[in-house]
């Protein structure tokens, strides 16, 4: 573990911008990212929250803007400079991705140590022993059951697919992790469970995150800021709390009255 | 026979020179999967149109082919494209692989070591290892590109997971010359160590999938495996029942129908040298090899 540097920011974007064609994705967007800080975007379908999430992962090239990203070593690198077998490194180790259906971040035909392990043999380990303890490990981390190393995610349930896609994501210790919708498609006690899960690890491991949701209630239980999207513009930034208790926009006022009262 | 109605080895010129640059490319990469306009050959896939196309290539006038199957000269499909080969070229056969000039072969490398004089033409049903792991082939052309090739081991670990060892027996995934992940045909992993600094040149054709990779002389290759499952060749704990070889691949011979089996070379060209030399069964009635199959098949304690 690097002693964690809270000066430097962990990840700089730079007026991002994003055009499909003539129709805009994403506009302007500019935000900085520390360690260990958790950053939720909430806006509604369409508003451009899940290009922007793209966009910061290098899974869409930006139409301009720029994002920088405080490597290990405390360089700072321009992700869009760096070549691509790099940035494929980068995204496999340093970061994580952590897919709204498992399905998409999961093998669903390879067992859920060799789901785990994949990470780490990508990354050069080659000794059986070791790479299947880090997995056993790692799926104590997530409460999934040491027996059930050996099945794979097909025979899980929906909630335990999602908590094996982030031990997957973790096992190589990332610094900043994305996460779509985590919770979405869970149904509510699931979802409780997960959000407690994530909130300790992400904590624990003082992981950085941006979490793309649309639910105000997990915005509010992870994160500490928070961006409110809308038409593919930032429309309101600031600490989660501040936000949601305070909202200042009349579409942020409006998403905050939405909440059915619990 | 009158006049034939095609050209020396079946292909045109054109093709053999589309083909023979897709094969110099292979040669210069090695272990590189080469895309080249496969054609409709006179027989269906998976019989060979990919090395036969390799073969028909490379074929002269003055070579002596060899094809074998299985490391058989005389099943149906090494019969066949030894016939194809003596009609459209007009080429020597043999069945002797010390005395060929090509083989064209499928799922085995011969026993016999080869030299510099030969090259080794493989049929190769599918030549990208990591398919049944990732199925977009854009994203394996990446991978390989990119030399990512964490995912060939998570193959390997799912078998330890599974049965304990590493249980893939044929097509077991090498690295050629430290770069390319290459899938070695579906030769048994016995083979495999055949393959490293392996002085003939060794071509790979696959035509349905158009594919066409290489191995050059005395290339090094290794077979992929973990630091506490190494790799292993696999043989039956056995030796030859007819000509007593202890260090040939065998073949299991089911003689009846009470489970009475036997162990045989897979490689019948090298059983036939071994017995001409006077080589036999261990243990077995003497001058009478070949009946000795059947009394004698009280069979090899399986390990």
């Amino acid at each position: 573990m690097t002693t964690p540097d809270t000066d430097t920011p962990l990840l700089i974007a730079k007026g991002l911008t994003k055009y499909y064609g003539r129709q805009l994705g994403c506009r302007d967007a500019s935000f900085e990212l520390y360690e260990g800080e958790v950053m939720a975007v909430v806006g509604e379908s369409g508003s451009g929250k899940s290009t922007l999430l793209q966009l910061l992962s290098t899974q869409i090239e930006p139409s301009s803007g720029s994002v920088t990203y405080r490597m290990r070593d405390g360089s700072l690198a321009d992700l869009w400079r760096m070549s691509e077998p790099a940035r494929r490194f980068l995204l496999r180790t340093d970061w994580g991705y952590v897919h709204q259906d498992p399905q998409l971040g999961l093998r669903m035909g390879v067992s859920a140590g060799g789901n785990v392990g994949e990470r780490l043999m990508a990354v050069g380990a080659r000794n059986y022993q070791d790479i299947r303890a880090t997995a056993t490990d790692w799926l104590g981390r997530v409460e999934i059951p040491h027996d059930r190393i050996d099945d794979t995610p097909r025979s899980y349930s929906g909630g335990m697919r999602q908590r094996l896609q982030i031990a997957r994501n973790l096992v190589t210790a990332p610094r900043l992790i994305f996460m779509d919708e985590p919770t979405g498609g869970l149904d509510v006690s699931v979802q409780a469970r997960l959000l407690d899960l994530l909130r300790r690890i992400v904590a624990e491991m003082r992981i950085a995150a941006i979490v793309v949701t649309h639910d105000l209630a997990v915005a509010r239980l992870l994160s500490n800021r928070i961006m409110v999207m809308k038409g593919g513009e930032v429309i309101e930034a600031g600490l989660t709390d501040q936000v949601l208790d305070d909202p200042h926009q009349p579409y942020t006022q409006l998403l905050v009255s939405s909440i059915l009262p619990a | 026979m009158t006049a034939p109605a095609y050209n020396f080895a079946y292909l045109d010129e054109q093709t053999k020179r589309m083909i023979r640059r897709a094969i110099l490319k292979a040669i210069a990469i090695p272990g590189y999967q080469v895309p080249f306009a496969s054609r409709e050959m006179p027989m269906p896939y998976g019989w060979g149109t990919g090395g036969v196309q390799v073969t028909a290539s490379i074929l002269g006038p003055d070579d002596t082919l060899k094809v074998i199957d299985q490391g058989s000269d005389d099943t149906t499909n090494a019969v066949s494209i030894r016939k194809f080969f003596t009609k459209t070229a007009n080429v020597r056969t043999t069945t002797a692989t010390i005395e060929a000039t090509v083989i064209q072969t499928r799922h085995r490398v011969p026993e016999t070591p080869l030299s510099e004089e030969q090259v080794l033409v493989y049929q190769v049903p599918i030549p990208e290892p990591l398919r049944f792991l990732e199925p977009r082939e854009t994203e394996t052309r990446r991978m390989h590109a990119l030399s990512e090739y964490g995912l060939m081991h998570v193959k390997l670990y799912e078998d330890i997971a599974r049965h304990g060892h590493i249980a893939t027996a044929y097509a077991y995934p090498v690295q050629v010359d430290d770069r390319y992940v290459m899938d070695p045909s579906p030769i048994p992993k016995f083979d495999n160590p055949k393959l490293d600094d392996c002085p003939a040149l060794q071509l790979f054709g696959a035509g349905r999938e158009k594919r066409i990779y290489a191995i050059p002389p005395y290339t090094r290759v290794v077979s992929l495996d973990f630091e506490d499952h190494p790799f292993e060749a696999y043989r039956h704990d056995a030796a030859c029942e007819l000509c007593g070889a202890s260090d040939s691949f065998l073949d299991e011979v089911i003689t009846d129908d009470d489970g009475n089996r036997m162990f045989v070379c897979s490689d019948t060209d090298y059983c036939e040298q071994r017995r001409a030399l006077g080589h036999g069964p261990y243990n077995a009635a003497p001058a009478d090899p070949q009946g000795s199959s059947h009394t004698g098949a009280s069979p090899t304690e399986p390990a």
